[in-house]
């Protein structure tokens, strides 16, 4: 009976050329962005290279202090003197990293301008990262100690400014009217990771800004990495109580007078969500996620109601077929089954269309350089979902359409 | 075989009530080959379709096989056309997207018959009507009278009790139609298939049992 079921699918389908190509254009498409922009989500989320201790660590950036008088509040990240202040002073910790949110500066050669990207950091970012180093090494305490202007470079600086596959190591690299002595090249990682890409970094001793000046908002994040995993919840449990002891007394001026501040050592994704809703007292992954699912699905009911659509409009062209089938034997629960299992397929030939399609859309995004060493990669895991949850469309698409034929008296489908 | 009481069947909409048959009692016995006539209009396919499962009657009752069918849920009507009637329509109605084969298998479908099995017998109930050599032609690569015989295949593939042949020559010229009436004739002698036929042809009619005449929904013969 399935074979004869695919028979009749495949013909349909043939015969309705056009309804076939908006179904599957439609299947496909939204598998395809679903997909696709899960693969991104997922990268942007997931850990990978250069973060690849990305889910076992902890992220402190923003704070964000409150005015309740006055009803002010300002937000922002950290300063450097707030993470070897308040950070630092955590025992629970293997490695705390500082970094500071990338800037750009252009450098130039031979008269071409090169708009890059730069951050400070401490040694111990090199730590709690897993870059490839191409060439030469990071700095150490020892260089920051040595005051040493010294920059590690990505290789698209490298093969701009040197030469491409060139050795850079011991090379000075002119930035802002200072001279660096290249001591590193890494293999770059994309825009993406937003706490650590870049195209340049340097010792935070090399910073003009006065780092050393006792502040609570700044330029700086701290990265924090655990000895184990289960250290997280006492990690987040200390610096909770150091934050709480953070006097806000003398702070502000005449106008804005902080009296709440809300910081907390977060993992990755919850270091972004908090920020979502309220003042950070909800970690907002359940509220991100829930709207997260809310757009998928309703993503996917829009084709979902394109085959109802369809298939309704299609009532009146089966008729005959309907009355043909009752009249030999067909009950309406097995017209149902025939008219579900039909969608069912037109599902699947849109998922597959959709596994070509994602793919070549992921390939394309990862060799196109519209986001430079971006690394997306199918998820198979999402595809399965995705495609459990249209054929659950399919299903439901199909179910009521064919409800509605199956009552079709045969007499009068018969006269179709 | 089958025994109708007091069959009435009335059209009503919001304004008007259109009596399509009026207290018909009939009785047709097993083996019987029987022919309805009567001008269009009079109710002669309602009463096929009456007998065939296919409509209900709005008041009386319909017997067949010794089954009180009245009222009888989806799931059983449909087992009950399948096992005990097949259908001969005057324009054929076949599933065009399917081959000839596929659409003689149809009934078999609905039962519990192996794919080989419904294949053996959807060939042999072919060959008896003369079309073993159109099995995967399409009904749209086929004349009328093709057409009509691959219909006449799908309703003996299932070797119903009753055939149920409404107007089965009326789309077709007469050598057609001769053709078609002989399958039929050889159907009820050789196979012993009881069948009732609506048709508007008196010569058609002749070759038959017995002949009832309806006039506006009633029996007058």
């Amino acid at each position: 009976m399935l074979l004869n079921y695919l028979k009749i699918t495949l013909a349909v389908l043939q015969r309705r050329k056009f309804f076939t190509f908006i179904s599957l254009f439609g299947i496909s498409l939204t598998l395809t962005i679903l997909v696709v922009a899960t693969a991104f989500i997922d990268h942007l989320i997931a850990a990978g290279y250069p973060e690849i201790n990305r889910d076992r660590s902890l992220y402190i950036w923003n704070l964000k202090q409150k005015d309740t008088k006055n009803q002010g509040q300002s937000s922002g990240p950290i300063s450097f003197s707030f993470i070897n202040t308040y950070v630092r002073s955590l025992k629970t910790p293997a490695k705390i990293a500082a970094v500071s949110m990338p800037s750009t500066i252009n450098i130039y050669l031979n008269n071409h301008k090169m708009n890059v990207r730069y951050r400070y950091t401490d040694s111990n970012f090199w730590e709690v990262t897993s870059f490839d180093f191409l060439e030469g090494k990071n700095y150490t305490e020892q260089n920051i100690a040595n005051n040493d202007y010294v920059v590690v470079i990505n290789d698209y600086v490298r093969d701009e400014y040197v030469g491409k596959g060139q050795p850079a190591v011991g090379k000075m690299i002119e930035i802002d009217n200072v001279n660096y002595r290249i001591i590193g090249v890494v293999r770059g990682c994309p825009i993406t990771r937003i706490h650590v890409s870049s195209d340049l970094y340097f010792p935070y001793n090399t910073s003009k800004a006065d780092l050393k000046k006792v502040e609570l908002r700044g330029n700086f994040a701290a990265i924090i990495l655990p000895n184990t995993p289960s250290d997280i919840p006492k990690i987040q449990t200390e610096f909770d109580v150091v934050a709480s002891k953070i006097k806000l007394t003398d702070m502000g001026d005449k106008w804005f007078r902080p009296d709440k501040l809300y910081v907390s050592a977060d993992s990755y994704i919850t270091s972004f969500t908090r920020q979502f809703k309220g003042d950070g007292e909800n970690d907002g992954v359940g509220y991100f996620f829930t709207i997260m699912l809310g757009i998928a699905l309703l993503f996917m009911s829009l084709p979902a109601i394109n085959l109802v659509n369809i298939n309704m409009s299609r009532i009146m062209e089966r008729a005959s077929e309907i009355g043909i089938r009752k009249a030999f034997g067909a009950s309406s629960k097995t017209l149902v089954m025939q008219f579900v299992i039909e969608n069912i397929i037109l599902t699947l030939i849109g998922g597959v269309i959709a596994v070509f399609l994602s793919l070549g859309v992921i390939y394309y995004l990862n060799n196109s350089n519209l986001i430079a060493y971006i690394d997306l990669s199918f998820n198979w895991k999402v595809f399965s979902i995705a495609i459990f949850v249209s054929l659950l469309f399919g299903l439901l698409s199909g179910v009521y359409p064919a409800w509605r034929m199956s009552k079709l008296q045969v007499v009068e489908a018969l006269k179709n | 075989m089958i025994h109708l009481k007091n069959i009435e069947k009335v059209y009503r909409t919001a304004t008007v009530e259109t009596v399509a048959l009026n207290n018909i009692n009939l009785s047709v016995e097993k083996g019987e080959f029987v022919s309805i006539m009567g001008p269009s209009g009079c109710g002669k396919s309602t009463l096929l379709n009456i007998i065939g499962l296919l409509d209900e009657p709005s008041k009386g009752k319909v017997e067949i096989g010794g089954k009180h069918t009245n009222g009888l849920p989806d799931s059983q009507l449909a087992q009950f056309r399948n096992q005990t009637l097949g259908f001969i329509f005057q324009s054929f109605h076949l599933i065009n997207d399917l081959p000839v084969l596929d659409n003689v298998e149809l009934p078999l479908l609905y039962r519990k018959v192996s794919s080989s099995e419904r294949r053996r017998l959807a060939s042999e109930a072919l060959e008896k009507v003369g079309l073993s050599n159109r099995m995967k032609h399409y009904p749209n690569q086929l004349s009328g009278g093709q057409k009509q015989r691959v219909a006449i295949a799908r309703a003996i593939v299932g070797q119903p009790q009753i055939i149920l042949a409404d107007e089965p020559t009326g789309n077709l010229d007469s050598n057609m139609g001769n053709e078609i009436m002989d399958i039929l004739t050889t159907l009820n002698q050789r196979d012993k298939a009881t069948i009732i036929m609506v048709t508007h042809d008196e010569n058609m009619a002749k070759r038959t049992h017995r002949l009832i005449r309806l006039f506006d929904g009633s029996q007058v013969s």
